[in-house]
């Protein structure tokens, strides 16, 4: 599974490599807690971010996605694999190297209520940031900062001495962004960060996600589950199966023409809003195999509408079909 | 002599919170959902009224503690003997006053030292992971199975000469009993502080600090901790009032101070012969340390409620 990582020559570096990113999370059982298994979260995953882009990363529950992310900020340590982050390999940094990673690479949270320290009002969670990384030279130009912060996410000054009770979970999304934006960091991990929020609230988040992209270049991969989403903010998008990526396509391309039958399926579920329109629903059988024992090959060809033998046998390899657009499909 | 001053500002902190332009401060907001909890704020009062009592008395109430009158032997209270007196006529007012400095000193001292150890094993505990974890889990269940009162009671008999000698009779007895109750009163914290540990380590806040390079010692002091100390202060409130009364079994089972000295516990040891002609030398001594142990228990409900900001008050 080789990612034909080489995009082409004007394209600029990208600002995030991954390749073979794997997460394997340890079963114990038994009187001793030996090891009897393990849960392959993560299974060979490659994928690269260029600078100010924002990809999206889609799949059901438990297919890997979140498990990829925290990968990425080493807040779960893979198991093997490369990551490499302007240059820099992320799996060898320690200590303070890993400290100023951390400023580059942030994180937002799915969950808007449990991811702000209850105990702590809002200036002091934002201003944390900024006094692990030293960005505040004195008192007044820290409150200056978290002033400025709370702006430029859309809350307001005397917020900041609140705490986060008092908020909704739209508001303390938005607290949790300008936590994560007050490091001026490259890239942030938006971790289904909408999908706890109601939809009207989803929009705003959504603009001011992408308003902050245009203003400050931030990259963006966005965990999310939700296709529609994904599809308006994402400029590339990839499909996790199990632990697996089975098509990277840019966005348009994705949602007009999937290759991987696994796609067309999760398409074909997203609901149109107009009860004329009529369409072929691809509909699967069974369940997602369990990641402990997932299928050989093709870990899809169980639930796969135009599986052969092949498909059981052989791990299709995440390969070109279009320009830009890879599938892991022994037949598309 | 804060209890009094205390309480008018309550007032103020609450008017002071209707207006919006206050200088807000985490402090001030604690002491006003404190303020609020009124049963805890009168508890306040009521111990720092003891504390006060127990300072000063001395310097007011002038009787020694060890001067004998057989006249007035097991005398009902008066106005020359406000508790009245024991068996060999001493002054029981007097007596209290002396001993609650020492009663009250073991239970903070030893709730000092229950939650000290109690909240580095657990702390420990909960951020290492693994054999470190278990082998402090294995302590903490064998201090918990180990028969309490015969083994104090064999320390005290081992070790008591030799810290007389380093410290003096008194202080000597007083670090003893502080380290013996204490160290076998911290388990229960250490498996409270463990548990918060274990699930709040988990939380998402936590992990946002981390992916803010926080270091590990700024992830336990400013967001763990912090959220895991609500119910191990209630356990600590219950700790002194446990030591104040284990304090009472040894000295009522005459292991505790040297028996010319009148800690609570002792006189209610040397009441109990007289119950029923001297009532009033058991139910003086009793009655402070109920209203020690129930004042403390508030106070910690309400420094629990206050702590904690999501509380509405």
């Amino acid at each position: 599974m080789t990612e034909a990582v080489a995009a082409p020559a004007t394209a600029p570096a990208p600002l995030l490599t991954v390749r073979n990113l794997t997460k394997a999370f340890p079963i114990k059982g038994g009187l001793l807690k030996r090891q009897i298994g393990s849960v392959r979260a993560v299974d060979g995953v490659n994928f690269h971010i260029e600078p100010s882009e924002t990809f999206g990363l889609v799949g059901e529950s438990g297919c890997g996605k979140s498990t990829t992310g925290r990968c990425v900020l080493r807040l779960i340590e893979p198991s093997s694999g490369e990551l490499n982050f302007e240059g820099k390999d992320v799996i060898s940094l320690s200590g303070e190297s890993l400290r100023a990673l951390r400023r580059d690479i942030q994180i937002i949270f799915q969950d808007p209520y449990a991811s702000l320290n209850p105990r702590m009002t809002i200036g002091a969670i934002i201003g944390e940031a900024l006094t692990i990384h030293g960005l505040a030279k004195s008192r007044r130009h820290y409150e200056e900062r978290i002033v400025h912060l709370l702006e430029t996410v859309g809350l307001q000054a005397d917020h900041m001495t609140r705490y986060p009770h008092e908020f909704s979970g739209g508001q303390r999304q938005r607290i949790g962004i300008a936590r994560a934006i007050a490091v001026e960091p490259k890239l942030i991990i938006c971790d289904e960060p909408v999908s706890a929020l109601d939809v009207s609230i989803q929009a705003q988040v959504i603009n001011l996600l992408e308003d902050l992209q245009q203003k400050f270049g931030i990259a963006y991969l966005f965990v999310a589950h939700d296709l529609s989403v994904v599809e308006h903010i994402s400029r590339r998008v990839a499909v996790m199966y199990l632990g697996r990526i089975v098509e990277t396509a840019p966005s348009r391309q994705l949602y007009s023409t999937p290759k991987h039958p696994y796609t067309e399926a999760l398409l074909s579920a997203v609901p149109i809003p107009d009860p004329s329109v009529k369409r072929k629903r691809v509909r699967l059988k069974g369940e997602v195999p369990s990641p402990i024992n997932p299928p050989s090959g093709c870990h899809f060809h169980t639930r796969c509408p135009i599986a052969k033998d092949v498909c059981s046998k052989e791990v299709p390899p995440l390969k070109a079909s279009d320009e830009g657009h890879l599938v892991a499909c022994h037949f598309r | 002599m804060a209890g009094l001053t205390h309480a008018s500002p309550s007032v103020e902190a609450a008017s002071a919170a209707a207006s919006p332009k206050r200088r807000f401060s985490p402090g001030r907001d604690a002491l006003r959902r404190f303020l609020r909890h009124r049963l805890a704020a009168a508890s306040i009062v009521v111990l720092l009224l003891l504390a006060l009592s127990i300072v000063l008395g001395p310097f007011l109430w002038r009787i020694p503690i060890n001067e004998i009158d057989f006249t007035a032997r097991l005398s009902p209270p008066s106005w020359e003997h406000p508790f009245g007196t024991d068996d060999l006529g001493q002054d029981l007012l007097a007596r209290m006053i002396y001993g609650g400095r020492i009663s009250l000193a073991v239970g903070f001292a030893a709730m000092g030292v229950a939650l000290l150890v109690g909240i580095v094993v657990g702390a420990l505990a909960g951020t290492a992971k693994g054999p470190v974890d278990a082998a402090l889990m294995w302590l903490t269940d064998l201090f918990l199975s180990l028969p309490q009162l015969p083994l104090l009671l064999l320390i005290i008999y081992l070790f008591r000469d030799f810290l007389k000698g380093w410290l003096g009779p008194e202080g000597g007895v007083f670090v003893l009993i502080v380290l013996v109750i204490g160290g076998f009163r911290w388990m229960p914290v250490a498996r409270l502080v463990r548990a918060q540990f274990l699930s709040l380590r988990e939380k998402e806040f936590v992990e946002a600090a981390r992916a803010l390079g926080a270091s590990n010692i700024r992830l336990i002091v400013r967001h763990i901790l912090p959220n895991a100390l609500g119910p191990v202060i209630v356990a600590g409130t219950i700790d002194v009032a446990a030591a104040i009364i284990a304090e009472s079994t040894l000295s009522f089972l005459g292991l505790g101070f040297p028996p010319d000295i009148p800690t609570w516990g002792r006189l209610l040891f040397d009441a109990k012969d007289y119950l029923d002609i001297a009532p009033h030398w058991a139910l003086f001594a009793g009655g402070a340390i109920f209203l020690t142990v129930i004042a403390i228990n508030f106070i910690g409900d309400g420094l629990r409620d206050a702590l904690d900001p999501r509380k509405v008050m």
